[in-house]
């Protein structure tokens, strides 16, 4: 019951785009374009998940039995930026097809704060291992969500008029915001 | 000249705002401000402006993290290779970081929790990155870090005002003390997240509003 709510709270009330504001440079820069936007929230997805993984069992085998848990910043960073790079290296090898879609999404989420908020959060709430998969898979699920209905919803925009004076960043932040309400109205169900 | 010309404009003052550090400077501040002019660094800008402590310790520790950043690579440019240039950068970072998160876990036990995981998050702010990239890398030790204090201070700025009518709407304060009277209801959407894209928007209409005044058609 407890993963289910951890499950749904990431994706929906505790979502990570909408209520940590974690992800949001390319959730204002590449939300334009929907095709585009489900490229980068899958490859998001992918990446959460696995140095989610990666990440709990270096700090929990390695760092904390060392004594070391004060440099979990740096070996975060560099446990993501190096799973990054193997992952290029491996679908531009095994699916060029595949590095096609998404290879050029790869290097930009190395600087994605959201995939080091992951780590950082299963950190702070002491999460066990499967519970740090769910939350990190749930997580990535969850901005995929929001970065896919955002695109959908910037599309109707031509339609609308706003104030020229919003420009795209801050007519963006208004429909964040109301579809961040539409998203905490959940609490109710689960919530963290 | 003589010299009467020169005791009437002060020279100082004049040669300050015509030097190449004072353009930077409000480059960074103004024109390439890092929240409304380049969108960078939101997460952090949406996530600790409800308090307006909370936002100045967080502008603060970007400020530091950013101005000691470029400080350290515009030293080390002519010797850290093109190639691994990201990782150099993101070690650089993270070391400021882990030190800055520390100190700040000593003497601000209670604004360190409050800030939760945003103050590790600096490491992944763009407007860091997006200094060591774009002008630390390429520029000499003294104006880089004028680069970099422009843009701290433009991001200060920025957080600032927003915070200050989160607060202020949200709970009637001002840096903790009361200032509404209390039987006026605080309007409390402006605490929740909903509320920091709203006046993040409205800032960016209202700055929008006040730097194209002059370019109407």
């Amino acid at each position: 019951m407890n993963l289910f709510i951890i499950l749904f709270a990431s994706i929906i009330t505790n979502n990570i785009a909408l209520t940590y504001f974690l992800g949001m440079c390319p959730f204002v820069t590449i939300s334009k374009n929907i095709t585009v936007a489900s490229g980068m929230g899958i490859a998001v997805t992918w990446v959460m998940t696995i140095t989610a993984i990666a990440n709990w069992t270096i700090y929990h085998l390695v760092l904390v039995p060392l004594g070391l848990d004060f440099m979990q910043f740096l070996v975060f960073i560099v446990t993501i930026a190096t799973i990054v790079q193997i992952l290029e290296i491996m679908i531009d090898r095994f699916s060029p097809s595949l590095y096609m879609a998404f290879g050029i999404f790869l290097p930009l989420i190395t600087v994605n704060c959201a995939i080091l908020g992951i780590s950082i959060f299963m950190v702070l709430r002491s999460y066990t291992l499967l519970q740090t998969v769910l939350f990190g898979f749930g997580s990535g699920v969850g901005w995929l969500l929001a970065i896919i209905t955002m695109g959908g919803l910037r599309k109707w925009l031509i339609f609308s008029n706003p104030p020229k004076n919003f420009g795209d960043a801050g007519i963006t932040a208004i429909i964040a915001g109301l579809m961040a309400l539409g998203f905490i109205g959940f609490t109710g169900v689960a919530g963290l | 000249m003589s010299d009467s010309i020169n005791l009437k404009v002060p020279s100082k003052g004049y040669k300050l705002f015509k030097s190449k550090s004072w353009v930077v400077f409000k480059e960074g501040l103004w024109h390439n401000n890092p929240i409304f002019g380049m969108m960078l660094g939101l997460c952090s800008t949406l996530a600790v402006t409800n308090l307006m402590s909370n936002a100045l310790v967080m502008s603060l520790s970007v400020s530091i993290v950013l101005i000691a950043n470029s400080l350290l690579i515009s030293m080390l440019r002519k010797i850290i290779p093109e190639k691994v240039r990201m990782i150099a950068y993101m070690l650089i970072t993270s070391t400021l970081v882990i030190t800055v998160d520390m100190m700040l876990r000593i003497f601000m036990p209670q604004i360190s929790k409050a800030l939760g995981p945003y103050v590790a998050l600096i490491i992944t702010n763009c407007i860091i990155m997006g200094r060591a990239e774009a002008y630390a890398i390429n520029n000499p030790v003294a104006i880089s870090i004028v680069d970099a204090f422009g843009v701290g201070m433009g991001y200060t700025f920025s957080l600032m005002i927003i915070s200050f009518f989160r607060e202020i709407i949200g709970f009637g304060s001002v840096f903790g003390i009361k200032i509404i009277p209390a039987s006026i209801q605080p309007l409390s959407l402006f605490t929740i997240p909903p509320g920091a894209f709203f006046a993040l928007g409205i800032f960016i209409l209202v700055i929008n509003t006040i730097r194209n005044r002059g370019k109407e058609e």
